[in-house]
């Protein structure tokens, strides 16, 4: 019986690898024509196979691309599922407002735009999968990945097939480190430098504790750098206190231990999720110290339920505050909320500027949805230098041709449950 | 020939003719690249499958740890490819130093955790090796390796004492792991990989050794008083089962740029994904473990279709899968069909 | 005084821990199985709690009775599906089914209530206990954590030593085959401490999310997984071992974090696990099994 079983499951296997084969089959098969041009793409540093994949590959993109004929086709990734959900679905969901928007507007250089957003559970192999995906769908620009660790993963791949990454929000240096690659959010080392240079500058504290999560590129990235800035500024970092994804929930004891060190501001260069708790429990405590934040702490007032007067005095360095008066913020917050009825968080806004940002690129170079995938990548690559987008994050943002963006963080202070700036 | 035997050659036989089919569809283009990319990942959980299912079917042993050797493999790998990028140029040459580092390391650190942890009892071991893949899941997190023109520098959970010079070059850094890890897995490697492993362990269950494992598997206290040295065998099988999986990890390690430790890809998740492998496939049945493997391997990405109810349609399919290959209800209905399926043709054959 | 205070905070989280662990122990001594969907179930209470109180604006008592409701019925029903089918297969099916339901739940919460993180307001209103001048705080939350863990335990020993049922589980879990002839109903036994099991659940899973606030689809995972460590370091099985085990476990990763090293803490509990267990095979106050020929 079981050998039974075993054949009946590999011929389901055959069927499904069949199955597939097929789908790459008729995208390759329409447009082998157009295809040519694009073969001479090959990674050197795979194996044979992984070789022969990127050729063939980007040949039934070019050629789908073409075939499909009239509209820009841009790819998105990000955790929808899994425990880093909330930052996925927020891009998602801020993405499709913009590209909607663009779309209702006569779309990009007189093309429509298609969008597609594949989920990858914040895992970098997962992350891949979903790369792979959208290549077959015909992706020729990439907005992702969310999250830093899928983001080098995929940065590798859009680099040897030539095509053009914007990522809204992972945001370690080692995302850019290709020429395709660009960012919308700070980078680590820069969020953590700026914020010992504001805090110092601004006189707000001597002794200053970390609280970050070493498990976390993320915030270990933004810790480390902010730890050597605060000593070259003068600061006295009198606690650095660690804690991990897997133990998430109790933090009294880093807060004891900054509390009895004397700090009398503590940096929090983590998400507001854990943030809502720390602010809690060091309520619950009664230490009352400034706590700062950094960009992954805008959200915590929008967490549902929260009591806001916990967040009383917190700062933070931020491109995005959801209740910012201009126009194109309230404007963008209020078609989110009416749409999935929740409020936008910085990731959110991070997403919806790289839509109009690889729209502005776009509309740079003059490209055309019939260009093959490494001459759109090439040519946005060289736009990105050159444009200026004033977006939800941030005025007059530019580009460093390494990816970096240049744009100026806003402090802001919680008062009233509302931001206010500094 | 031996019905094992011929069972045996089937299994390798039809990789084999597998390997052929996919070969050819990647050369004549006729594959996605979603199927190209998910070759090698099913490589890798097949490996860590066979590799467990040594340690649960023929040791009787349940592990919950087995990410936590694919770990260590795929660090120790990525490590020496690393250090050794600026000396080797060939790759192939490179991957095969990396294989020997990683099963090396994972078989040494099933060795060290088997050492004490054998002489517990079912669910006690299991949470053990829990406990070893969360302990090394941490500790790498926050371990740090750099080289500089002054030499090697290591920290545990400190980076600043490092005090490096400028030119230093971050082997593994913390929580960032090891990044820019050249992609030298691939299919090929990967399939030669699942044979070599299917060769040891079927030689190894066929052998002496292997009937001593067995059968203190079935009763360790009758095994015992016909002389088997318990340790020693259970060791055994237990430092082969973690170097496959360490195998597993260099394959994983090189088939992505970057390399970190998550509760995602190393935490008890994983270890528990591969047990699912194992037990889906049928406990004892190597063949079962890479079906599975590879099976449950494309079901999400097959099911990308379906955008927010996909991992919901995923779960529901896992369990629908394992009541009907568990349950004794639908085994025996399973046997009522496939008996009335045998006597229609033995009908039709007359 | 820091010491004074560590330890609070330790048997604080601990006696989280604990009452989660009841749960795990309980279904373990009787079906033989590690419920790792038990997490989860947590994760729904927690829901229900939420909703009933700030979307529906319930008080908190019924709330919390709503959720043991829903939780209980939501025990049964999984039961029923997922693990009675799988009765007579081997123990490791049952336990990949369960965590089939653990991610089933966890998806199906993902769908139902957002990936958003709702903050969850206390449940427990008992002011905190101040020592020595203000210098020691125990939160309100800690000591209902405690007095409920003690009062469960309790109840649950005596429910098992003076009740018909909890003897007939007593009988289950010591001999499966032994019971059904003795006239006991196994397969209602077993229903019985999935629905208890799961109805403690959903205590646990508010006085968790009192404690520490922040709810989300993945909030019964970790926790999940470290009550069951605990309930193995008590000894898998016992009652009290749950309780103690639980505890010494929060004492020792705060201890850990606070005076070695707050990045390795996770390392360091499990380290100190794998040494008691090395020690004692079958934890604290396990019972020695001695195996016959």
């Amino acid at each position: 019986m079981k050998k039974a079983l075993s054949v009946v499951l590999t011929a389901a296997m055959a069927v499904s690898l069949a199955a597939c084969g097929n789908d790459g089959g008729n995208a390759a098969g329409t447009t082998d024509a157009a295809a040519g041009g694009a073969a001479a793409e090959s990674t050197e540093s795979g194996a044979a196979d992984a070789g022969n994949a990127a050729e063939a590959d980007n040949g039934a993109d070019a050629g789908s691309g073409a075939a499909a004929g009239e509209a820009f086709k841009i790819g998105g990734i990000g955790p929808i599922t899994g425990d880093a959900a909330l930052y996925g679905t927020a891009v998602m969901n801020a993405a499709q407002i913009a590209v909607d928007e663009i779309n209702a507007a006569g779309g990009i250089n007189g093309y429509p735009i298609e969008f597609k957003f594949e989920d990858d559970q914040h895992d970098a192999e997962k992350s891949v999968n979903a790369y792979n995906s959208l290549k077959d769908w015909g992706m020729q620009v990439l907005m992702g990945t969310v999250t830093t660790t899928p983001c080098v993963a995929v940065a590798d791949m859009t680099a040897a097939d030539g095509m053009f990454q914007l990522t809204p929000s992972a945001s370690s240096t080692d995302v850019i480190a290709n020429d395709n690659v660009f960012q919308i959010c700070f980078t680590d080392p820069n969020q953590g430098a700026k914020s010992a240079q504001y805090i110092a500058e601004n006189g707000l504290a001597e002794k200053v504790a970390v609280i970050y999560n070493s498990s976390d590129v993320y915030s270990s990235g933004i810790e480390e750098t902010f730890i050597a800035e605060a000593e070259a500024q003068g600061l006295t970092v009198v606690a650095d206190e660690a804690f991990t994804n897997d133990s998430k929930t109790d933090f009294s004891t880093q807060l004891q231990a900054a509390q009895s060190a004397g700090a009398d501001l503590v940096f929090l260069p983590f998400y507001y999720t854990e943030a809502s708790t720390v602010l809690k429990q060091a309520d619950g405590m009664g230490y009352d110290p400034i706590f700062f934040g950094v960009d992954g702490m805008d959200g915590i007032l929008g967490v549902e339920n929260f009591d806001t007067s916990l967040a009383e005095g917190v700062m933070l360095l931020t491109p995005f505050a959801a209740d910012a008066d201009d126009e194109a913020t309230q404007a963008f917050v209020a078609k989110y909320e009416a749409a999935y009825g929740s409020t936008p968080i910085q990731f959110a806004a991070d997403a919806y500027d790289a839509i109009y940002a690889i729209k502005l690129a776009m509309e740079t170079a003059g490209v055309t949805p019939d260009m093959s995938v490494s001459d759109m990548g090439s040519a946005l690559s060289e736009a990105m230098p050159n444009i200026t987008l004033d977006g939800l994050t941030g005025e007059g943002m530019s580009w460093e041709a390494t990816g970096e963006v240049s744009k100026a963080p806003m402090a802001v202070v919680i008062k009233d449950g509302a931001y206010t700036a500094m | 020939m031996k019905k094992k035997t011929k069972d045996q050659l089937i299994t390798i036989g039809s990789i084999a003719v597998l390997y052929l089919i996919v070969q050819i569809l990647v050369k004549t283009g006729n594959m996605s690249s979603l199927m190209q990319g998910l070759l090698v990942p099913m490589c890798t959980y097949s490996l860590v499958a066979i590799g467990l299912n040594l340690c649960v079917g023929y040791l009787g042993e349940l592990s919950i740890g087995h990410a936590g050797f694919m770990c260590v493999g795929a660090f120790a790998g990525a490590f020496c490819t690393k250090v050794l990028q600026g000396t080797i140029e060939n790759g192939t040459l490179l991957f095969v130093f990396a294989l020997f580092a990683g099963i090396l390391a994972a078989a040494l650190s099933g060795f060290l955790i088997g050492v004490p942890v054998l002489r517990l009892r079912g669910d006690y071991l299991a949470i053990v090796t829990l406990a070893f893949g969360e302990i090394i899941k941490n500790i790498i997190n926050v371990l740090y390796v750099a080289k500089d023109g002054n030499g090697w520098h290591f920290a545990i959970s400190d980076a600043k004492s490092m005090s490096l010079a400028e030119d230093s070059v971050w082997l593994i850094n913390g929580a960032k792991g090891i990044t820019k890890v050249p992609r030298l897995s691939g299919f090929t490697a990967g399939i030669i990989l699942i044979v070599i492993a299917l060769f040891v362990v079927y030689n190894l269950v066929n052998s002496r050794s292997g009937r001593a494992v067995m059968a203190i598997r079935d009763n360790r206290i009758a095994a015992e008083s016909v002389g088997i040295n318990i340790t020693k065998y259970k060791l055994m099988a237990f430092t082969i089962s973690a170097a496959i999986a360490g195998a597993g990890g260099v394959l994983y390690a090189h088939n992505l740029s970057t390399l970190t430790a998550t509760p995602a890809n190393f935490g008890y998740n994983m270890s528990i994904m591969i047990l699912v492998f194992v037990v889906l496939g049928g406990i004892g049945s190597f063949r079962g473990s890479i079906i599975a493997a590879v099976l449950l391997t494309l079901l999400p990405e097959m099911l990308r279709g379906l955008s927010d109810y996909r991992m919901l349609i995923y779960s529901i399919v896992l369990i629908l899968m394992m009541l009907f290959n568990w349950a004794p209800k639908c085994i025996v209905w399973r046997q009522r069909l496939a008996a009335r399926f045998q006597k229609k043709t033995t009908k039709e054959a007359v | 005084m820091n010491f004074l205070t560590y330890l609070i905070n330790g048997i604080s989280l601990g006696s989280v821990y604990a009452i989660i662990a009841l749960g795990y122990t309980m279904v373990y001594g009787i079906a033989k199985m590690l419920n790792f969907a038990h997490g989860d179930v947590i994760m729904i209470g927690c829901y229900v709690v939420f909703l009933a109180m700030s979307r529906s604006g319930l008080p908190a008592l019924p709330s919390v009775a709503l959720a043991v409701v829903a939780c209980t019925l939501l025990g049964i029903t999984v039961e029923k599906i997922a693990y009675k089918p799988l009765r007579r297969a081997t123990p490791l099916a049952v336990l990949i089914t369960a965590i089939g339901v653990s991610y089933f739940l966890q998806n199906m919460a993902l769908l139902l209530f957002g990936a958003d993180t709702k903050s969850f307001s206390p449940v427990v209103n008992v002011p905190a206990l101040k020592l020595a001048d203000g210098a020691l705080t125990i939160s309100g939350t800690t000591i209902v954590t405690v007095a409920a863990c003690i009062v469960i335990m309790i109840g649950l020993s005596l429910f098992v030593k003076r009740t018909k049922a909890g003897q007939a589980m007593l009988a289950v879990s010591e001999d499966k085959d032994a019971a059904q002839l003795m006239g006991v109903n196994v397969n209602a036994t077993i229903s019985l401490t999935f629905a208890i099991g799961s109805g403690l659940a959903a205590i646990a899973g508010v006085l968790f999310c009192s404690a520490y606030p922040t709810l989300t689809p993945y909030t019964g995972s970790m926790p999940g997984i470290k009550a069951f460590t605990a309930a193995v370091f008590g000894g898998i099985g016992s009652i009290p071992g749950a309780l103690i085990g639980g505890i010494l476990l929060g004492v020792i990763e705060i201890f850990g974090r606070a005076y070695i090293s707050s990045q390795l803490s996770d390392a360091i509990v499990f380290a100190v696990l794998i040494v008691v267990l090395l020690v004692k095979p079958t934890g604290l106050l396990g019972r020695q099994v001695h195996e016959k020929v």
